[in-house]
Order: structure tokens, then C-alpha cells, then sequence
């Protein structure tokens, strides 16, 4: 195991290394000169000159990025250029959002999608296989902020049970938090619950179809436990496979989401410096996006080599 | 589509391939969709009711009627003609997308399967790539680069290539093992003629399918970057920017939101029902545990 976890570990460097690399490239892609992109064509000289020394682009390239790197690599993102203080620390003031709303969303997707999924593996071929497969498929080709906007006219304007928008912190009211999120956690959750119902019900139907499934049931043991535990119990594994990257898809439909329902988090930070051209922000936010996403991979990837032995000895 | 023809010849009976297509529910309800929308947006110069970009200021935010069967926006214009022309720039950028995810996923995918000392490599870009959110990259591409058709095209198909790399390689290291393979190498066939004749021509379909699904998520994903304000600039219409400019007068006037949030909805229904269609019978292992 501890072997596994090295090797684990030191994979992920070079890809870390080539998220860093990417983040920092992306100022390459601006046609023509960041500074004067960030401040249009009314800019004066003194400003642009200003802009430029604070992004360091008076500086050769490799001196650039060489303090880029010293930076980052000790928790500095640099300075907003909108913002006017540090890109970690607005960072860090909005996570506490975007997690909460990533988390309850991902809960939501997992239970419903797995119990949606099994009920039609079970009911195979039935109407409520039929159905829950149709509304699966609705999930996944509904666009989520769309979707955001009907629910907010439908349940919060017309019928108004739910707040429009804005943001409760849970250590405030957790009665108030869980009213603020859960329009915008159930938008978000949609997609990923009809993926996570499709992938459970194919997955199951295949193991269902084992001959171990068989022999359990001919020894008689009841037909719920066999479901649960000698189906779902290993149809789990490629769903366990995906959660990771179910984070990342996640991560980034709460960015939109948190711009539809006008929730202060990581998203609005990164949409407002997209809009308003605030390079440091934009890198900043899509480093730690990145980070957080290769660390919960990480982590899936160490649960499954604790539940799966073939994986760490393999 | 046209991809799925080209990989007919390769597959006997080609009678069978297309009925059994047209006996797979998902299949024909999808094409029936699709068909309807890619139909209406080329045919939108001739079957619009009015202008999509002039407004009628003696007709704003006036509800769905006779003379205006989705109403009007804010600046009077037509919701059902802004929408038909919407369409034509949503699916070309689909499609767009599309083609250029399968053709640089097969580049990619099938340089990292077939040739091993590049595919390590290859596949940390592609993990990198792919630590980003999708849907965050292509928002910061498209906003770096400047708003307009092509950079949001360019922007979606770098965000989708990743995935897409994965499968073409996974499918290409597969028919690499296989003794046709082995028996063409003996032969003195060269890698190109390899790669080409013998290992792409038999792991299309899923590539195929693929394709299918992007189409449809970079429908989803356009429709994003417009909302936000990265997409293509006013006032060209898409589905994206429809739904934008209706998000103030959502309580005056949800028609501006709710038509066009359908349309993308049958879209990307119809393009995923599609999908499921052609993976059930390209992919009949896959067939079976889904179906």
C-alpha cells in the first residue's frame, strides 16, 4: 500500500506540472498585449506602464515565470489587478460557497442517480424502467442554467418557496444555508444524477446477469439482498471509477450556477475577472480549480486501492 | 453521420446495419428531432416571420399570440425568428465542434495508442487538460481570445479533445493487438497504411458516437458562454444569448427565456438519443448492458 501511494503520488507530478504550465500559458493566448486588453484602447500610457509592471510583463520571460513559480509555489497567486488585493485570499474567502453547493450537489447525484439507477436495472424493460430512463436522459440534455432561471421564476417568483438568490453561511443559520442551496444544488445536480442513473442501471443489468447473482439467488437468499448487496455491492465499481471526474464536471457547472443564482462564490469571482480581463484571477482561479480536482482524484484513487486489492498489488 | 457511413464498407451487410438502425427507438426519435431542428435553421431566411436583429419598438415583450407565436423580446424583436437564426449559428457551431474534436481526437488519440514511446507523453498533456473544468477552460479561452464564432468553436473543441483522445486511444491499443494487425505488419505494410486501412477504419464506431455526444454538449456549452457574455457579440442571435437577454424580464416576460431554453433542450435530447441509437448497434457489446 505504502508503495502504491508514492507511485500514485509522483504520477500526478508531472501532470501538476503541466496544469501549472498551462495556467501560465494562457496569457499567451491574448492577441496583443494583456495590459492594454485589460484596460481598453481609452488607457493612458502611465496606466498601461503600471498594469504592465504589476503583471511583470516588463520582465524577460523566464524571469516571468521563474518568479511566477516562487510565488505560486509557496500560496501566492499574485495580486487582482481589479480587486486590488491577493488572488489567494479572495480565493479562499469564497470557497466555503462553492464547496457547500459542490458537496450537497454531488450527494444528491450520487443517492438519486444510484436509486434511480437500480430501481430500473430491476424494473428491466418495465414502465418505471422507461420512465426513470427518460427522465435520466432529460437530466443530462437540460441546460443547467437554464434551468436555474425557470426554477427561479417558478419557486422562488410565482410560487415563492425558495429565495430567489444570495447566500447564507452555514455557521450563521443552517436552516437559512440549506434554503439558499437548494435550488441552485438541485440545477446543479441534474446532469450528473441522469449520468450517474444511466451508468447505474447498465452497470447493475450487467452484473445481475452473473452467474454469482444466480447461485445467490438459488440458495434462497432474499431478493433484496442480493440487489444491494451481490449487485449494487459490484456494479459500484465503475461508478466509484467516475466520481472523480463527476468533481471536475461539478466544479465547473457551479461556477454558472453561482452566476445565475448570484451566489458569492469561486465561480462569480472567476466569471467577474473573465468578463472585467483580470489575468491573475483567471490563472489563480483556474489553478485552484485544477488543484482541487487532482487532489480529489487522488483521493478516489487511494479509496479504491483500499476497496480493491487487485489495484495496489496489481 | 457522414463518418458513420464511411465506416460501412468495413462491416458486412450494410442492409442490416441500416434497418437495424431504423428498428432502434432512441435512433429514429432522435434523427426525427434533430432532422426537425437542423431543417428548420436552413430553412430560417425563408420560413422566419420577421427580421431576428430589428426590433419593433410599438411591440415590446409582447406575449406569444397569432402574430408573434413565441412574442417578443425587449427590443420587440421576434422571439421565433431570432431563435430559427439562432439555431443555424448554435448547430454550426455544434457541428463545427464536433468535426474538430473527432478529427483532432483521432490525431491525438490514435498517435498515443498506436505509437507507445509517445503515448506517456501524450496522455499527462491530456490529464492536464482535462484537471480543468470543461466548461471553465473553454470560458477562459473564449474570453482570452476575443468573442466571436470561430474562438468560441476553437474554445469548446480544445475543452472536448481530451476525452475524446481518451477513447480513440483506448479503442486504437485494442485493434493494435489484433492478428490482422500483426498479419498486416508481416505483410510490409507501413505505419501510416497501419494506422489508416486497418486500426482507424475499425474503431470508428465508438469515435462515432462520441462525436454525437459532443455535438450535443458543445450545444449545451455555447448556449453557457453566450449567457455569460463570452460567446459570439450581440446582437447575433444564439440560444445562449436569447436566454441571456431574457433573464431581467424573466417575471414580465418568461417567453424570451423559456422558447429558446426548449429549443436547446430538443436539441441536445435529440442529439443524445441519437447517440444512444448508434452506440446500441455500432457498439453492440456496449448494446447490451445499456439497452
Amino acid at each position: 500500500m505504502g508503495r502504491f501511494i508514492v507511485a500514485r503520488l509522483l504520477a500526478t507530478l508531472p501532470v501538476l506540472l503541466l496544469v501549472s504550465l498551462l495556467t501560465f500559458g494562457l496569457l499567451w493566448l491574448v492577441p496583443g498585449d494583456p495590459a492594454s486588453v485589460f484596460l481598453d484602447t481609452s488607457a493612458t500610457q502611465e496606466a498601461l506602464e503600471r498594469v504592465r509592471r504589476e503583471m511583470g510583463l516588463d520582465k524577460p520571460f523566464l524571469v516571468r515565470m521563474g518568479e511566477w513559480y516562487a510565488r505560486v509555489l509557496q500560496g501566492d497567486l499574485g495580486t487582482s489587478l481589479l480587486l486590488n488585493r491577493g488572488v489567494t485570499e479572495a480565493i479562499l474567502e469564497r470557497l466555503p460557497v462553492t464547496l457547500s453547493l459542490t458537496a450537497i450537489a454531488f450527494f444528491c447525484a450520487v443517492v438519486i442517480g444510484i436509486a434511480a439507477g437500480v430501481l430500473a436495472a430491476v424494473k428491466h424493460g418495465r414502465a418505471a424502467d422507461q420512465g426513470l430512463m427518460s427522465l435520466a436522459l432529460l437530466g443530462l440534455s437540460i441546460p443547467e442554467f437554464w434551468l436555474g432561471l425557470v426554477l427561479i421564476w417558478l419557486l422562488a417568483v410565482l410560487v415563492p418557496v425558495f429565495p430567489a438568490g444570495d447566500y447564507v453561511a452555514f455557521v450563521k443559520d443552517p436552516l437559512q444555508w440549506a434554503r439558499h442551496l437548494a435550488l441552485p444544488a438541485f440545477t446543479l445536480a441534474c446532469v450528473q444524477m441522469g449520468f450517474v442513473a444511466r451508468m447505474t442501471r447498465s452497470s447493475m443489468l450487467e452484473v445481475l446477469g452473473q452467474d454469482y447473482v444466480r447461485t445467490a439467488r438459488a440458495k434462497g437468499l432474499p431478493e433484496p439482498y442480493v440487489v444491494l448487496r451481490h449487485g449494487l455491492g459490484n456494479a459500484m465499481v465503475p461508478i466509484v471509477t467516475v466520481m472523480g471526474i463527476m468533481v471536475g464536471a461539478l466544479l465547473g457547472g457551479a461556477v454558472v450556477t453561482e452566476q445565475v443564482f448570484s451566489l458569492p462564490g469561486l465561480g462569480r469571482l472567476i466569471i467577474g475577472a473573465v468578463l472585467s480581463r483580470d489575468f491573475p484571477v483567471i490563472q489563480g482561479g483556474l489553478l485552484f480549480l485544477a488543484l482541487i480536482y487532482l487532489g480529489v482524484n487522488l483521493i478516489v484513487d487511494l479509496l479504491y486501492a483500499v476497496l480493491d486489492p487487485r489495484v495496489r498489488l496489481g | 453521420m457522414s463518418a458513420a457511413t464511411l465506416a460501412l464498407p468495413a462491416t458486412p451487410g450494410r442492409e442490416s446495419f441500416a434497418r437495424r438502425l431504423l428498428r432502434n427507438r432512441s435512433f429514429v426519435i432522435g434523427a426525427l428531432l434533430v432532422g426537425v431542428i437542423v431543417l428548420a435553421a436552413l430553412l430560417a431566411p425563408w420560413i422566419a416571420p420577421y427580421d431576428p436583429l430589428k426590433g419593433n419598438f410599438r411591440a415590446r415583450m409582447v406575449a406569444p399570440s397569432g402574430t408573434y407565436w413565441m412574442g417578443t423580446d425587449h427590443f420587440g424583436r421576434d422571439i421565433l425568428s431570432r431563435i430559427l437564426y439562432g439555431a443555424r449559428i448554435s448547430l454550426q457551431i455544434g457541428f463545427a465542434v464536433a468535426l474538430a474534436t473527432g478529427l483532432l481526437g483521432v490525431i491525438i488519440g490514435a498517435s498515443a495508442g498506436y505509437f507507445r514511446r509517445l503515448d506517456g507523453p501524450i496522455m499527462r498533456l491530456m490529464d492536464a487538460f482535462m484537471a480543468f473544468p470543461s466548461i471553465i477552460l473553454a470560458i477562459a479561452i473564449s474570453a482570452v481570445l476575443g468573442a466571436s464564432v470561430t474562438n468560441v468553436i476553437i474554445a469548446l473543441s480544445i475543452a472536448a479533445t481530451p476525452h475524446t483522445a481518451r477513447i480513440v486511444r483506448a479503442s486504437v491499443m485494442v485493434v493494435r493487438e489484433m492478428e490482422y494487425v500483426e498479419a498486416a505488419r508481416a505483410l510490409g505494410a507501413g505505419h501510416m497504411r497501419i494506422l489508416l486501412r486497418h486500426i482507424l477504419a475499425n474503431s470508428l464506431a465508438p469515435l462515432v458516437v462520441r462525436m454525437t455526444y459532443v455535438f450535443a454538449v458543445a450545444i449545451l456549452n455555447e448556449a453557457v458562454l453566450s449567457y455569460i457574455g463570452v460567446g459570439p457579440p450581440p446582437p447575433t442571435p444564439t440560444f445562449g444569448a436569447i436566454i441571456a437577454n431574457g433573464r431581467d424580464f424573466i417575471v414580465a416576460a418568461p417567453w424570451i427565456t423559456v422558447a429558446p431554453g426548449l429549443t436547446v433542450l430538443v436539441s441536445v435530447l435529440g442529439l443524445n438519443l441519437l447517440g444512444d441509437g448508434l452506440r446500441d448497434v455500432l457498439d453492440p457489446r456496449m448494446a447490451v448492458n445499456t439497452r
